[in-house]
């Protein structure tokens, strides 16, 4: 059914325009469900390992792959994300930079940290 | 007598919901334990030189890379069945989804943490 009320409506998140905090913070919830999909997928591989050269086969052609690459950098940028910002919401528990100007300060280094973070684990990577 | 609590529900101070801080403390326990595994994982998993089965388990194999390897899975799970609960409990209101969900994620999260810890103990102790 068609919207019809003509008042005012409070700021909607479809039409709402996140600011940085907000969206830092719902990837921080976004990022926390990738690294337990990534936890579990470490879990499969080690069981995969676990049953013998055969059984490891699989997931050792995919993590060789560029797909399997390609997953691997997702989820090394989503783990240092949550890292990053899991750092910044322990320094508001211990009440450090718990206002909104700081917040706003600290938020852009949260995606620059990670992305640093994910380029350095992977030079060392791919130097291995 | 001014409330009808008794002395020890107020000393408590657990309130109707019959705990206290224990989710907020271990969610920020576990985080702090793993700012350290994290790095750890990251940082040894990309010094592989590959990810072929002899070069995988012999890795395993070492007892420092088996002991990080199974705090990880244990401090990771433990942190993820944390926050996971706090996603359901915030955007799910039906009772027996929302029950459902709470129980599949204790479960779930048991379950993959005991096939972690199984998996690296054999690799560990057969090399």
């Amino acid at each position: 059914m068609a919207w019809t009320d003509k008042r005012p409506m409070s700021p909607h998140l479809q039409i709402y325009k996140l600011p940085l905090t907000a969206l830092i913070s719902i990837s921080h919830r976004i990022t926390g469900v990738i690294n337990f999909v990534g936890i579990v997928f470490l879990v499969l591989v080690l069981a995969r390992a676990a049953g013998g050269e055969e059984s490891f086969a699989f997931a050792s052609a995919l993590l060789s792959s560029w797909f399997g690459y390609l997953v691997l950098f997702g989820f090394t940028f989503a783990l240092y994300f949550h890292f990053c910002n899991g750092i910044r919401h322990l320094f508001w528990d211990a009440g450090v930079g718990l206002d909104l100007e700081s917040a706003k300060k600290t938020a852009p280094a949260v995606p620059v940290a990670a992305a640093v973070l994910t380029l350095v684990t992977w030079i060392v990577a791919i130097a291995a | 007598m001014n409330s009808l609590r008794t002395p020890l529900a107020r000393v408590k101070g657990m309130g109707s919901a019959g705990e206290g801080t224990d989710h907020f403390w271990l969610q920020r326990l576990t985080a702090i334990g793993l700012v350290p595994l994290c790095i750890w994982f990251c940082f040894s998993m990309a010094s592989l030189p590959s990810m072929d089965y002899a070069t995988f388990t012999a890795w395993l194999g070492s007892p420092f890379t088996a002991v990080m390897m199974i705090l990880v899975i244990l401090v990771a799970f433990y942190h993820a069945a944390l926050g996971l609960q706090v996603i359901v409990e915030d955007y799910i209101g039906e009772k027996g989804i929302r029950t459902a969900s709470l129980i599949a994620i204790k479960i779930g999260c048991v379950f993959f943490a005991v096939t972690g810890v199984f998996s690296v103990l054999k690799i560990s102790f057969a090399s």
